[in-house]
């Protein structure tokens, strides 16, 4: 067995492959062949680190070097520098922004130092197409545990006292949703895997099944065993093709190994594991549209009970979770319920995936346990605000959260504690906002998601939805009135009273939570026919400054649609009636003379 | 027995009972509009999507559909407090926001649920306005699709999956484009739609309709140059009186023939005479299929299909191709009686055959798609020029100010209006079997057929078997109406599982008599069994009850026909069916 | 492909890989254990920093010690090449010049597993500020 000197762990999510990884990894595989140090550096493609914003990553080990947007030019600079000579290349590492200095080592960068890694254990860390790797790291002893020491109903037990509620969204007791199951009788029952991950920007069962597939195998494989299943089924988007691929493989090297199939760790216990599509419609994550379209009928949710416990995928009793709640099964086996139940908050135990996103410098994908507080999540691992700009909101939950303010910001966020704020944890999502978002075009733009994506089932979400954001676009024309905010909220409450699944009882969320944090902005669009965030087109103004102007006429000369009059050094004018918005005369002014009113 | 509680009242109910049953049970009627039990069937339509008829429950964070929530011990259910309807009343504007506003116009308004509700529900104005959904309109032979006026009750859809199987209608597109269509949203005529009409007799709205027929019919009977003659099917009489306020099951065929002269139709015949007919064209081909299979010739194919259902020759066309030589070659009564007028009939007048319109009301859609068929014409000129449904004769009724239910009794004219009880049950499931099989008792056994009611053949259960005694000779006999059940006949008959010598089909839930072309049930089924009920009584008030008996048919044979399955017969009384399993090219 | 029928053989299989995956692994927890920095310029590993290095890290996993080797660059004791900085859990590092692989065993067998100091220790005169 070679003794590996040093390790090039060389990200193979999506988001790093979309900027070369691939590319790179085959260079520095060049260089360390061309060097002849294939026998002390191995360079491995892993899942995904989280710290997409920065991709592509490539980390060092044994020393912890994290470099960051590594072109596939920069190998040789690697190979010749840091592994042949053992000096860091500075230009690659990853710069703290406050202090601006390079951080070389990910132990001491802000956005790792506060992150509990349970679901995400692997990803970044392991090689996810070799099985033998996810086994050194303990893989597959939590199921050899289950199968040979432990019976079904203390294996629920366990789940149960560890406190693991589903990370899909519902935050239902996954412990409570097996022996549901296990209690249900049928010749057949079925394990379902929800990775139909739909939520704007939210991206940790693409990065779980990318970086770590081999969890959810197993974990799937427990619950079978628990509820009495030997069939699972992985309900993926068709979208996420390279989580499909390393799932597949995973799947035929537990196969070779004997993980799955028959007399499982030569007990009598068998499971197998199918994959079908999703087509990508949000509302499929909700479980019973999942099932019917896995059965192959139109995605849409039909009323529970029953609930898929009792005749769910083709009428047989039917337990589906989510990937990140299987992530977590396998730890809890090997390391104890006590163990889990100990990291958390006292309703909402563990760790939670979040998708960091929007105004904030880290973007990625963190883990951190329940009731960190958001401060800690924007500030510390977010890394703060873009651009030095102030903090406004974040939005958690996905299009059907709310939005979050300044005054939430020390809330330990749990399933709970966010769902009493008036938004919820929902999938992870976090969207941060900042001074120059306009909250009423922020809560349009969620509605023109879930308009979208709303089965058409029922008439408060089909049409309710619709009439909604026709009156969010109303305002941000300035053509609302204070009735419109009447019939806004009433009909939000209607919505989310009347709703048949989750997506409608929760799309208004968006306008109740911005209604209630930022009624003054809403009252600003409607009776000063201004967005005090300049970011709602119909309700600007672009105006000249007499004083400023100096009749250079570049401005004139760049306006697209001929609104602008003046002669040569003469003040110039924008005729506001036919004035497209466009911001072209704003750039082009050298002297400071045209603004937004 | 579980413990409930709703608006105050302390009911005790059978666990899985619905709250809507519940609280129905105790008269609180809560309003619905997707959902849609037909009892005597056991149909039920809940797809929970209207949400007209949600409820408060004491302790759930949002409201529930009284339809497809079950009572539980303790449960305390509020059906009228402001949340609810205020909840209610938001719903039902949202979905008139996104419909068209043309009652007055529209083919539904007076029997449309979505009006009817919006009356009750005392809504004077629709606070949110905005985009309607637009689609692109559907006429095919028989059924007209608005779609603008889908409501998205699903009714359609599960009577065309789950009842009859034919699964052309479902749900496309997503959130407000969402509407129930064909599969590529193409057009009925391209699909294997078989004009059953059962999506038009469930529609709460608009939203499907028959194709009218009616102004063809008027202009017809104001043409001089035109002999005007009208044929009425067997189950139209015990429905029409409906359409004005009479009970269900009224018996009004003496008015209707008395209002169709006052219509001006220069004679008013009657369908059950061409079942008659039909019945000794197709007694006889059944009689000699069971001879020679008896006899131990293995050519025969048995079982033999009734073929008189319109809806059930598309379906097999469509979908059992391969077994197109199964079925009886006789054609329907419509078909036989329009062949018979323009031959016989203009013959005896002395006119010709474009001087002579036939005209029939029927209680079915696919009526007027098989009058159509090419092969039941002449020169272009069909046997039967139109078929007009119950609904449409009501309108023409109404429109030449007759007030139907103060109208004398008239009898029908000679030779085509005289009938059998025989004929009169057509209009049921159960009823053709019937009628064949009093006929081919007595020619095959040679002997008179004492107890004319084979009771064993009658019902509304989906599927029925039974065995009738031909004096010695058991005959077994299958029963099946709706397409779902049919199928599954088909099937065994495929898989080779059948030993029926004889099956009757009926495309509609009950046969003609719940047709997509009568007077809507609005899911009230104790109509259908009425009208049911009625026919049989007309059964036995008839001094004939076999049809072979009729003295005009009788007449027919003598003058015209020769004898059944003669040459001349089989000219013109059978046909052949096609092979329409390959799909339509989609249109744009 | 053999199948895993038993506990055992999943353990033998993590076993195989261990060796493999224990530079990953201790890298994750770098306070809890010995780390041994191999000066890597031009100058060590003229002076023969390479094989040194290699004969820590076969040695210290034949021992079952656990720790991290990793190389630097110049630690300017260009004098004392080869030089190892060897840090034991919550103590300050040391450098030690003129190591061989004799000497890297006394290193290993008297300060990393005893914290007995020996011969050859350089006298730490500046801060390194990855320290800091």
């Amino acid at each position: 067995m070679t003794q590996f000197k040093m390790h090039l762990l060389v990200c193979g999510g999506t988001g790093c492959r979309a900027s070369e990884s691939e590319t790179l990894f085959l260079s520095l595989k060049k260089e360390v062949s061309e060097k002849g140090l294939e026998s002390e550096v191995q360079v491995i493609t892993t899942g995904c680190f989280g710290f997409c914003e920065k991709g592509p990553i490539v980390k060092v080990m044994p020393d912890n070097t994290f470099y960051t947007q590594v072109k596939p030019e920069d190998a040789i600079e690697i190979i010749a520098e840091h592994v042949i000579k053992g000096r860091k290349v500075n230009r690659l590492l990853y710069v703290n922004p406050e202090t601006e200095q390079h951080v070389s080592d990910s132990k001491h960068m802000g956005f790792y130092r506060k992150q509990l890694r349970i679901a995400l254990r692997n990803c970044g860390f392991i090689d996810p197409e070799n099985i033998e790797e996810y086994i050194s790291r303990d893989g597959y002893a939590a199921l050899a545990k289950c199968l040979t020491e432990m019976t079904p109903a203390q294996v629920i037990e366990e789940m149960k006292k560890s406190g693991l509620r589903g990370r899909g969204g519902g935050g239902f007791p996954t412990g409570l949703k097996w022996e549901i199951t296990s209690k249900s009788q049928a010749d057949q029952k079925y394990v379902v895997c929800n990775a139909d991950e739909g939520d704007p920007g939210a991206f940790m069962d693409r990065s779980i099944l990318e970086g770590d597939p081999h969890s959810v195998i197993e974990a799937m494989a427990i619950c079978g065993y628990c509820i009495g299943a030997t069939k699972g089924v992985v309900y993926i988007r068709a979208e996420y093709p390279l989580a499909v691929e390393r799932l597949k493989i995973a799947m035929k090297q537990a196969s070779e190994f004997g993980l799955l199939g028959k007399n499982i760790f030569g007990t009598d216990f068998e499971f197998e594991i199918d994959i079908r599509y999703g087509a990508g419609a949000f509302v499929c994550g909700e479980e019973t549209a999942l099932i019917h379209s896995m059965e192959g009928l139109r995605g849409e949710p039909t009323i529970k009970p029953p609930f898929p416990s009792v005749s769910g995928y083709l009428e047989k009793p039917t337990n589906v979770n989510n990937v990140e709640t299987f992530a977590n099964v396998p730890v809890i086996i090997n390391k104890g319920a006590a163990w889990f139940a100990s990291i958390g908050s006292e309703k909402s135990k563990g760790t939670k995936v979040f998708a960091l996103a929007g105004k904030i410098n880290n973007v990625g994908l963190i883990e951190v346990p329940m009731g960190t507080t958001l401060r800690d999540i924007i500030f510390e691992i977010g890394g703060g605000i873009k651009d030095g700009k102030k903090f406004k909101a974040v939005q958690t939950g996905g299009p059907s959260g709310g939005c979050l303010t300044e005054k939430h910001l020390d809330i330990a966020i749990d399933f709970d504690s966010l769902t009493a704020a008036g938004s919820m944890m929902g999938s992870g999502g976090m969207i941060v906002m900042d001074e120059d978002d306009c909250m009423v075009s922020i809560a349009k733009f969620y509605l023109d998601f879930t308009v979208e994506e709303s089965c058409g089932k029922c008439a408060p979400c089909r049409i309710g939805n619709k009439r909604l954001n026709e009156m969010l676009e109303k305002i941000c024309e300035g053509k609302g009135t204070m009735k419109d905010l009447d019939l806004l909220r009433n009909l939000s409450y209607v919505i989310k009273d009347t709703s048949l699944c989750g997506l409608g009882q929760t799309s208004p969320n968006p306008v109740l939570s911005t209604m209630e944090n930022f009624y003054p902005e809403y009252l600003a669009h409607i009776v000063d026919h201004k967005c005090p965030s300049g970011q709602c087109k119909a309700l600007l103004q672009y105006v000249i400054e007499a004083e400023n102007c100096v009749g250079c006429t570049a401005c004139a000369r760049n306006c697209p649609v001929n609104a602008i009059s003046g002669e040569r050094k003469g003040i110039h004018v924008i005729d506001q009636a036919t004035c497209i918005k466009c911001g072209a005369c704003l750039e082009k002014c050298k002297f400071n003379a045209v603004f937004i009113k | 027995m579980i413990n409930i509680k709703i608006d105050n009242k302390e009911i005790k109910v059978a666990p899985g009972t619905t709250v809507l049953d519940a609280a129905k049970s105790v008269g609180i009627k809560i309003p619905t509009l997707c959902y849609l039990h037909l009892h005597d069937f056991d149909i039920t339509n809940k797809p929970a999507g209207c949400r007209i008829c949600v409820v408060e429950v004491k302790g759930r964070r949002n409201l529930a559909p009284a339809c497809a929530t079950d009572c539980f011990e303790g449960m305390e259910v509020n059906t009228h407090n402001i949340r609810v309807l205020n909840s209610r009343k938001t719903v039902l504007e949202l979905i008139l926001s996104d419909h068209p506003t043309d009652c007055l116009i529209c083919p539904k308004s007076g029997s449309c649920e979505l009006q009817t509700l919006a009356q009750d529900m005392g809504i004077r104005q629709i606070e949110y306005q905005g985009e309607q959904s637009h689609y692109k309109e559907d006429t095919s032979p028989a059924i007209i699709r608005d779609v603008d006026k889908c409501i998205m009750c699903r009714r359609c859809e599960m009577m065309c999956n789950d009842v009859q199987t034919v699964g052309v209608l479902s749900a496309v597109n997503r959130g407000f484009m969402s509407v129930v269509a064909p599969a590529f949203e193409m057009n009925l005529d391209h699909s294997t739609c078989t004009y059953c009409g059962q999506c038009v007799a469930v529609c709460p709205t608009g939203a499907l309709t028959e194709v009218d027929h009616t102004n063809q019919v008027i202009r017809a009977l104001a043409d001089p140059s035109k002999t005007v003659i009208v044929q009425t099917a067997p189950a139209v009489r015990v429905a029409l009186g409906e359409e004005f306020g009479m009970d269900a099951g009224s018996i009004v065929t003496g008015k209707m023939v008395t209002a169709l002269r006052q219509l001006g139709f220069d004679y008013v015949f009657d369908t059950d005479f061409a079942a008659d007919l039909t019945i000794l064209e197709e007694g006889t081909e059944l009689l000699d299929r069971i001879t020679r299979h008896l006899k131990g010739d293995k050519t025969v194919k048995l079982p033999i299909l009734t073929s008189c259902c319109p809806g059930w020759v598309n379906f097999f066309e469509h979908q059992f191709p391969e077994m197109n030589d199964i079925p009886s070659t006789a054609r329907s009564p419509q078909q036989m009686f329009g062949a018979i007028a323009k031959t016989y009939f203009a013959e005896k007048l002395g006119i010709k055959r474009e001087n002579l319109v036939v005209v029939s009301i029927m209680p079915c859609l696919a009526k007027k798609y098989e009058c159509q068929r090419d092969e039941f014409e002449t020169n272009g000129n069909p046997d039967v020029d139109f078929a007009v449904s119950t609904r449409e004769l009501a309108h023409l009724i109404k429109q030449a100010n007759i007030d139907f239910n103060i109208l004398p009794d008239e009898d029908f004219d000679r030779p085509m209006g005289e009938s059998t009880g025989a004929a009169v049950i057509f209009g049921t499931t159960g009823g053709v079997i019937e009628a064949a099989a009093r006929t081919a008792y007595e020619i095959f056994t040679g002997k008179n057929l004492e107890k004319v009611d084979f009771k064993q053949l009658r019902g509304m259960e989906w599927i029925r078997h039974a065995e009738v005694d031909f004096d010695g000779t058991p005959i077994r006999i299958g029963i099946a109406h709706g397409l779902g059940n049919a199928r599954k006949l088909l099937q065994d008959i495929k898989d080779g599982k059948s030993d029926f010598h004889a099956i009757e089909i009926m495309a509609c839930p009950g046969g003609c008599i719940g047709g997509g072309g009568q007077p809507l049930h609005h899911g009230d089924t104790s109509i259908l069994m009425s009208r049911q009920k009625a026919l049989y009584t007309e059964d036995t008030h008839k001094t004939l009850r076999k049809s072979h008996e009729n003295p005009y048919i009788q007449q027919l044979y003598a003058d015209f026909l020769g004898k059944p399955m003669s040459e001349k017969a089989h000219h013109l009384l059978h046909t052949h069916y096609f092979d329409k399993s390959k799909p339509a090219e989609i249109s744009e | 492909m053999t199948k895993i029928t038993s506990l055992a053989d999943l353990k033998n299989i993590k076993a195989s890989v261990e060796a493999k995956m224990s530079l990953r692994e201790r890298s994750e927890t770098p306070d809890s254990m010995v780390q041994i920095r191999v000066a890597m310029a031009t100058c060590g590993i003229a002076s023969g920093a390479k094989i040194v290095m290699d004969y820590l890290i076969n040695e210290l996993d034949k021992r079952s010690i656990p720790a991290i080797v990793t190389q630097t660059g110049c630690m300017g004791y260009c004098y004392a090449e080869p030089t190892i900085e060897v840090t034991r859990p919550g103590q300050q590092p040391l450098v030690f010049g003129y190591v061989d692989s004799k000497k890297a065993d006394q290193i290993i067998e008297k300060y990393i597993k005893n914290g007995e100091l020996l011969d050859g220790i350089i006298p730490v005169n500046y801060e390194n500020i990855e320290g800091k």
